[in-house]
């Protein structure tokens, strides 16, 4: 089974980290194959970043989305400008501090979308203290949500990933996220 | 034990660089292949080897020149732009027969064109970018696996052969991430030193066409030149046989080894009409493609060429032989395209989809291109 996921928001948020932690967990901890790429600008921060993973119990051919699973939307601009490739019956995560879903209501009733709001950058903020670990938040809700990587495997995956010292924080900010979705 | 990463191919690249013995890398960061130069920056000096970031690609190609003199193993990596002033070093480390490894990570051209996007648009530069005869040894990844073997393999075949050997990534591999294994039985071809005795020639007309190498400093005191050399390396420019031994050897190593340098996987192939060739990443969506294709019962099959340089004839033709068309799937207007129809045009129809703009095409529209042809 292939499943594809798009994240998209803007540069700076860590929308690429939140991918590549996607990938590494199911690559090397879930026994899965895992492929990220990504689309980037010249700009370093506030343009688009998007962020793409194709998760499969086989081998990975094609190594970009075609029509994704999942789309997690962390910009307004981002979900208007993506949700169109979301398949029919796929699941939309969107953070409702950074969008507004009523936007593309059209679309997620016409297409059957799967709807989950997790307000990461609030969370991030409120409970953590750091606004920066908002796309670890979002990983925690996407775990949850999609179970399309284990809970440990994002842990760990986590942990190797992150700046050394930040850890503890990362970890919390992913459970937290999890959280979200109970 | 083997380890298992989770990299970028640009850093599976700088990995395999340093498994293969690099210990000298100098350069002119460029996009997209930044993160060898910012990999190997960080790691080599871990290793006991030297990163030096020079003033231009120019001078990157000669330093890794005087590099490899000097004894040590030696690359640079670069993209388009750089390749395109590398051209006037690369024809001299073949004519000095030099080994070095050159990356280039293709992006969007001519010019600086697209620096973030993906093209394969370098190949006949690879192929033909410096003046003059010789036969170039290139490898293509289309994998980040396969760019952290090829890296590996292409200081190998440097050895070998004692001369350049590019590595001709792209865009989407080298910033993808994937799973790669780092196994501990890496099979490293290290340099031949020569002995030292008194009849000693550097540029030997010897058999297999390789001499083995001395470095600055072993007291062998000779003379290395892109003017035309005798046996010894001293210039003799004016001796039409010179001349015409020293270049025919610096092309018949390569050629007189295709068998050995050559490599070519296919499947789906036997049976197949339609036979989809590519090289790089656009041979994942191939792999796709024909997969696809056969769950519809369509005889499609697909060969990916490790090696486009020296070009692989013999094994494509056999492979090929009872197709009615190739497909040539890559990212560019058609470059390798022309090499497919030299060696195949006379026995079966060859189509190109060429495809520029940065984007790697899809299996979809190989697809589509493959029922335009007529696979059933």
């Amino acid at each position: 089974m292939r499943t594809e996921i798009r994240i998209c928001g803007f540069g700076g948020q860590g929308i690429i980290l939140a991918g590549i932690i996607l990938g590494k967990s199911a690559s090397l901890f879930d026994e899965k194959e895992a492929v990220q790429t990504q689309s980037y600008g010249p700009e370093a921060r506030g343009g688009a970043s998007k962020c793409e993973v194709v998760i499969s119990d086989t081998e990975v051919d094609y190594p970009k989305v075609q029509s994704p699973d999942i789309l997690v939307a962390m910009s307004n601009e981002a979900l208007i400008k993506y949700i169109v490739d979301l398949k029919d019956n796929g699941t939309l995560i969107v953070d409702p501090g950074t969008t507004d879903v009523e936007d593309v209501r059209d679309f997620i009733d016409e297409h059957n979308i799967e709807v989950y709001e997790a307000p990461a950058t609030k969370t991030a903020t409120d409970e953590i203290g750091l606004k920066i670990v908002a796309n670890i938040v979002m990983v925690g809700a996407i775990t949850k949500i999609t179970k399309v990587i284990s809970k440990e495997a994002a842990i760990k995956a986590i942990e190797a990933s992150v700046p050394k010292g930040t850890e503890e924080k990362n970890i919390a900010a992913f459970e937290a996220g999890y959280a979200l979705a109970e | 034990m083997a380890e298992e990463f989770f990299i970028q191919g640009n850093e599976a690249c700088a990995k395999g660089a340093i498994a293969a013995g690099c210990r000298f890398f100098a350069g002119y960061p460029i996009t997209p292949s930044t993160e060898v130069a910012e990999t190997l920056a960080r790691e080599l000096p871990k290793v006991g080897g030297s990163f030096v970031q020079m003033e231009d690609e120019i001078a990157s190609a000669g330093a890794i020149i005087g590099g490899s003199w000097g004894g040590t193993k030696s690359m640079t990596a670069t993209s388009g732009p750089g390749i395109s002033l590398m051209q006037e070093n690369i024809g001299y480390a073949f004519m000095t027969e030099t080994p070095i490894v050159i990356v280039d990570v293709q992006r969007g051209s001519p010019s600086t064109a697209q620096p973030t996007m993906a093209s394969q648009s370098d190949m006949m530069q690879a192929r033909w970018g410096s003046h003059g005869d010789y036969e170039p040894i290139a490898l293509s990844p289309s994998s980040v696996q396969e760019f952290f073997d090829f890296t590996i393999k292409a200081f190998n075949l440097a050895e070998e052969y004692r001369c350049p050997v590019l590595v001709m990534a792209d865009e989407v591999i080298g910033h993808m991430r994937e799973k790669i294994v780092v196994g501990d039985d890496i099979e490293v071809v290290a340099r031949k030193r020569p002995e030292k005795t008194d009849d000693y020639l550097p540029f030997e007309n010897i058999e297999n066409g390789t001499t083995p190498m001395p470095a600055f400093g072993d007291g062998f005191n000779i003379h290395v030149t892109g003017l035309t050399h005798d046996e010894r390396g001293y210039p003799d420019t004016n001796t039409p046989e010179t001349h015409h031994n020293l270049v025919k050897r610096i092309c018949d190593k390569v050629l007189n080894n295709k068998d050995k340098i050559c490599s070519v996987r296919s499947e789906n192939c036997e049976d197949a009409d339609i036979i989809i060739v590519s090289y790089g990443a656009p041979v994942r969506s191939a792999v796709e493609a024909v997969n696809r294709a056969r769950a519809n019962n369509q005889k499609v099959g697909y060969v990916k060429i490790d090696t486009p340089w020296p070009f692989p004839d013999e094994q494509l033709k056999e492979i090929t032989k009872n197709a009615s068309d190739v497909l040539v799937v890559e990212m560019n207007l058609g470059q390798m395209y022309y090499e497919v129809d030299r060696v195949l045009g006379k026995d079966v129809n060859v189509h190109l989809m060429g495809v520029i703009g940065g984007l790697l095409p899809t299996p979809d529209e190989i697809l589509d291109e493959i029922n335009k042809i007529g696979g059933n």
